[in-house]
């Protein structure tokens, strides 16, 4: 196992940080997806229900398959990975958008436009901060879910570590294939722990002393 | 000029602050809903005063307050502030000129007591020099320590705290109109009625013009030089000033609405700054219990009063207690009955029959000696209030369902 690592071990960083950089910039463009969607529905009863029954089905679906769907109009590499992770990531972060945004405090918005503050401004001032920490919690949901999505990126040749795994698997019985595995598992495990520790950081820095918990 | 509820628009008009509002022939009807929220409603509230909404729930009342800043808007009608038919104006714009206070004060949780009241100066581009100036004399006016409560977020304040901030936001701007909807409803009732006596000392500095809704008629004879009784629709049953509202209410659903003991309402109508007070024998801790009863004795009073070194009242003590005593103590005696200026002759009476003295401690500014009140003093008063709504009163807004046909 040392050994192994010793060996490869620029290869193994190189995926590493692949990995981590394919689900960060993913969870951005979820983050703004998902938010975005909330904020179109969240107003409106049967939209809501509409967008929550979507995600539920929506992670249903296996990523494996879904994967191998996007190659026909996407192709090989990173566009089908990001699509697919993105897909994933923005599940939980839209639930939780609509959930936070639903339970803003209506005497809270009132107040707001009753003060004159433009719909647009109550939205970004107001509800968005307040719903904040229930949007972030999903971040990290999502955090957690799509890092073991993103190693199935591997099948369509994405970047990460889902490579060592592929790997592993099709040489199974051979030399290092058991390492090459147990070290991409590992791999996503810790970075899904950093990633999660990353995510907890910026809720601090970024959810104002009042509304913190 | 007399500050209490019956004050009219007599006096020094330059010191008004508020603008006149006017609403003509407003009407809401919400689709799908065969008769009116709100059916043409024509109200005239005069510039500078307080006027109070009343009514059972439902019956409109709200829906017409929302009307005024036009966070609903109207099917039909026109609302106009001063001189101007803001009807067809920006909404945002509108209600940045217009002072909106909601119940539990409506603050932003995310923002601290200075960021919420900094909101509309903001908006509306001044400096941040100005708005720090600005809050801290807001801050001031809602008998808030600026130093204390600046830099707080609104879960560290108490209920009547947040009330508090949620008017000094509302004043940010120094808007001419003060919109409140059920203000002091999410409060207990000591703070409910700290609140209001607050209220009516910010209305006497500011002058405003005040349009408050609430279900609670007591509280619209305390703070309302006008009351507006409505009933379902928004239909105008009676406006006229508290006085004459309890002294000849103008149908069955009034009177229901007033309840009973009319008479002792009428007690919320006079303020203890209003009443002649009497006179007191004052004395200093430290002084001797002989001499003090010495001096009682001759000016024939039941009592002497004791004030600390800033003439704050610390002890009652009557000639009984005088004469048990050899010197006066400097110990805050917290049985003591005491009254603000502004507190109500309710209030005042409720104090003295707690007391059992029959009279109580009147005390101005910082909580300064300025007289006593006695239970023959609030008689008096309720006379004269009796005399008073009887007459006509000339000059009354106008408030009516009916249809009004007006030059321009």
């Amino acid at each position: 196992m040392g050994e192994f690592l010793a060996g490869r071990f620029n290869e193994i960083a190189f995926a590493s940080v692949q990995h981590l950089s394919l689900v960060a910039q993913s969870l951005v463009i979820a983050t703004v997806i998902g938010v975005g969607v909330a904020a179109l529905v969240y107003r409106n009863q049967a939209a809501s229900s509409l967008a929550n029954g979507v995600t539920a089905i929506g992670l249903t679906i296996p990523s494996f398959a879904l994967i191998g769907l996007m190659v026909a109009p996407l192709g090989f590499g990173v566009t089908p990975a990001v699509v697919v992770v993105v897909f994933y990531a923005v599940l939980p972060i839209l639930r939780n958008a609509v959930v936070g945004l639903a339970g803003v405090d209506p005497g809270v918005v009132e107040s707001a436009r009753g003060i004159g503050m433009s719909r647009f401004r109550t939205f970004w001032r107001v509800e968005l901060p307040i719903a904040w920490p229930v949007i972030l919690s999903g971040v990290r949901i999502s955090g957690q879910m799509v890092m073991g999505v993103a190693a199935v990126a591997a099948f369509v040749l994405g970047p990460g570590l889902g490579g060592l795994i592929f790997q592993g698997l099709s040489r199974m019985g051979g030399a290092g294939s058991i390492e090459s595995i147990v070290t991409a598992v590992v791999g996503v495990i810790l970075l899904a722990l950093v990633l999660d520790l990353v995510l907890v950081a910026i809720g601090r820095l970024t959810t104002p002393r009042g509304i913190r918990v | 000029m007399s500050d209490t509820a019956t004050a009219l628009p007599q006096g020094d008009e330059s010191q008004i602050t508020g603008k006149s509002i006017r609403l003509e022939g407003v009407t809401k009807r919400y689709p799908g809903q065969t008769t009116p929220a709100v059916d043409g409603v024509t109200l005239e509230i005069p510039a500078g005063q307080v006027v109070m909404l009343v009514g059972p729930s439902g019956c409109g009342k709200t829906t017409t307050l929302k009307m005024i800043n036009r966070l609903i808007e109207p099917t039909d009608g026109r609302i106009v502030l001063g001189d101007e038919d803001v009807t067809d104006i920006d909404g945002d714009q509108l209600r940045r000129r217009i002072g909106y206070v909601i119940q539990a004060g409506g603050l932003f949780p995310h923002m601290t007591v200075a960021q919420n009241i900094a909101i509309v100066p903001k908006m509306l581009g001044w400096d941040a020099q100005r708005i720090e100036e600005r809050t801290t004399e807001l801050l001031d006016l809602v008998s808030l320590d600026p130093d204390t409560y600046r830099d707080r977020y609104p879960k560290e304040l108490s209920g009547g705290q947040q009330q508090r901030v949620g008017v000094a936001r509302a004043l940010a701007a120094d808007p001419p109109v003060l919109l409140m909807d059920e203000p002091f409803g999410a409060v207990d009732p000591i703070t409910r009625q700290r609140l209001q006596d607050e209220l009516i000392r910010i209305q006497h500095e500011l002058r405003k013009t005040i349009v408050i809704v609430t279900h609670d008629f007591d509280e619209a004879v305390k703070l309302g030089d006008w009351i507006v009784i409505f009933r379902e629709g928004a239909q105008i049953v009676q406006y006229d000033t508290p006085e004459r509202i309890l002294a000849e209410p103008a149908d069955e659903f009034v009177e229901s609405f007033i309840g009973s003991g009319a008479g002792l309402k009428q007690l919320n109508l006079r303020r203890v700054r209003d009443v002649e007070l009497r006179e007191a024998v004052t004395a200093r801790p430290g002084e001797a219990a002989a001499d003090v009863l010495a001096r009682v004795e001759q000016a024939k009073h039941g009592h002497a009063v004791i004030l600390d070194e800033r003439d704050r009242p610390i002890g009652w003590p009557s000639r009984r207690q005088l004469s048990r005593l050899t010197t006066l103590a400097d110990a805050v005696d917290e049985t003591t009955p005491i009254v603000g200026q502004d507190a109500t002759l309710n209030d005042a009476l409720d104090e003295m029959l707690v007391s059992s003295a029959g009279a109580a401690i009147v005390t101005g500014r910082r909580g300064v000696f300025v007289g006593v009140i006695t239970v023959e003093v609030v008689m008096e008063a309720i006379r004269a209030v009796r005399d008073a709504a009887g007459d006509d009163i000339g000059g009354a807004p106008v408030g009516t369902n009916a249809e009004v046909t007006q030059d321009g």
